[in-house]
């Protein structure tokens, strides 16, 4: 069974059609990105899966259970890292569990150790800089109980140097725990460095354009960004993307 | 610490001068006590006067306090609700407004008609002066959560309750420190004004006996007892302010 199955979703604001016919299916334990320009309809997916925005057609099935509308059945990381400010960085991690049920402050401690943050569990969000926000943002989503994670642009904040480490702290932490993933991103190297499968969206309204599997092994690192084949790849994904000249 | 005493020094300073000009003109011009006494004057007296006066301060304290812990309580209980409930609030806010309009002094003897002498209408002023700041801070407070930690939150599946509880009202506790400061402070006034009516001591007795016997000088020994309890009261919440809330610096900055 898949882990999450979208079929035929569509979603339409006052007639502006965001999404039509939208499908996509992702196996358990697959990091999945969804890459489209900006203004596509990237985080209405979110939203609908999320249940914030119930679908004007179609299904959304998470282990073979229709979820459409339905909130909290997947564990969520933003775009800014939405600490809460009056809680220090341990309290923060295990929010997601404290939604959904019991706290487990022993693995959340392991994990602040596994991202460099043992240190910190103690400090206030403000204390923190933006990269290490995000990681505290990424634990919590690793610790909430729910099996899937979805990632909405999760780095597009930071600089160029942050992002590169923040990618590769992520993938690394990944490939230890292998959850499924669904990354929304407008970058295709962040896309090709971290994927299983990326989906390219089209612009308004969304369509799977293109889809790409990645055919690099795991683990990965830094030096395949500067490889010929990886420069082939993202070239290829460019077009997809743009629908400049097929090869 | 320094630094705020350095600068604490120049509304001092002000007031200083302010008594000093009051104090040599009242002399220069021969202005006569019950008319208009001069600060010194005025601080014998309440040295002098202090037996007497403690008293009364301590009963306008007691008033004051119990008027503003269930003024608050009922001004933020009222907030809540009416923030879980939109329906309900479009109905009531408007009245809320409306019960501000209505003057205290007015109110006051009709609720000595309605409940007696007793406690019951001097807590009613207090509640009428108190809540309704803390209602409106805390509306606007809960109102003004950072949107994306709500989106977070409604994303994470978080129930209605949770929102509330986990996020609004945490959020929202800097704006209900404000609404608290104000309360606090016209809680002293509100308490003055409802001894007014009748009470056997306080501050607002202590006042219309010694108006009423031209004893100027005790009128502004009141006056100002009620100027140092607001301050007092302000600073009381203040510090429990900066005790609980840790985070006002962040959101100013934003995330």
């Amino acid at each position: 069974m898949s882990h999450l199955q979208i079929t035929k979703l569509s979603k339409q604001f006052s007639g502006n059609v965001v999404l039509r016919e939208f499908d996509l299916t992702i196996e358990e334990g697959e990091f999945v990105s969804i890459l489209g320009p900006s203004g596509t309809g990237k985080s209405t997916i979110f939203h609908l899966i999320g249940g914030i925005l119930a679908p004007d057609n179609g299904s959304i099935q998470l282990m073979g259970k229709e979820i459409n509308g339905k909130r909290g059945f997947i564990s969520y990381m933003p775009q800014t890292p939405s600490l809460l400010p009056w809680k220090n960085i341990l309290q923060n991690v295990l929010l997601g569990q404290e939604l959904h049920g019991k706290k487990d402050p022993e693995r959340a401690m392991d994990m602040l150790k596994k991202a460099g943050l043992e240190a910190y569990e103690k400090a206030f969000p403000n204390e923190l800089s933006g990269g290490m926000k995000q990681r505290a943002a990424f634990i919590r989503a690793l610790l909430s109980p729910q099996s899937m994670i979805c990632l909405d642009e999760p780095f597009s904040a930071l600089d160029e140097l942050t992002r590169l480490e923040m990618q590769k702290w992520l993938l690394s932490i990944w490939e230890e725990y292998r959850r499924t993933v669904l990354f929304i991103t407008h970058n295709i190297e962040e896309a090709l460095f971290l994927s299983d499968r990326i989906i390219v969206l089209s612009e308004k309204p969304a369509k799977v354009k293109a889809e790409f599997n990645v055919p690099y092994l795991r683990p990965r690192n830094e030096s395949l960004l500067l490889t010929d084949d990886f420069l082939k790849w993202k070239r290829k994904i460019h077009y997809a993307l743009t629908g400049g000249p097929n090869e | 610490m320094g630094i705020k005493l350095l600068k604490g020094w120049r509304p001092f300073a002000v007031l200083l001068l302010l008594f000093i000009v009051w104090e040599i003109s009242v002399k220069t011009a021969g202005v006569p006590e019950w008319l208009l006494p001069a600060p010194i004057h005025i601080g014998s007296e309440a040295y002098a006067g202090w037996a007497g006066f403690s008293p009364h301060l301590v009963s306008t304290v007691k008033l004051a306090m119990l008027g503003f812990f269930i003024g608050s309580s009922i001004g933020l209980l009222t907030a809540i609700v009416l923030h879980l409930l939109p329906t309900i609030r479009e109905a009531i806010y408007p009245l809320l407004i409306l019960s501000q309009n209505i003057p205290i002094i007015v109110l006051a003897p009709l609720l000595v008609i309605w409940f007696g002498f007793g406690l019951l209408p001097k807590l009613i002023v207090i509640t009428l002066v108190c809540f309704f700041p803390i209602t409106v801070a805390a509306l606007d407070g809960f109102k003004q959560t950072a949107p994306e930690l709500k989106h977070y939150m409604i994303m994470a599946g978080a129930t209605r309750g949770q929102l509330f509880w986990k996020l609004e009202l945490p959020y929202s506790l800097p704006s209900v420190f404000s609404g608290l400061k104000i309360s606090a402070t016209y809680s002293v006034m509100g308490a003055v004004i409802s001894e007014w009516l009748g009470a056997k001591e306080g501050i607002g007795v202590y006042m219309t006996l010694a108006s009423s016997s031209f004893r100027t000088d005790r009128v502004f020994v009141a006056i100002f007892a009620i100027m140092l309890l607001s301050l007092l009261f302000f600073a009381v919440i203040m510090l429990a302010e900066r005790r609980l809330v840790r985070w006002t610096n962040e959101r100013s900055e934003k995330q």
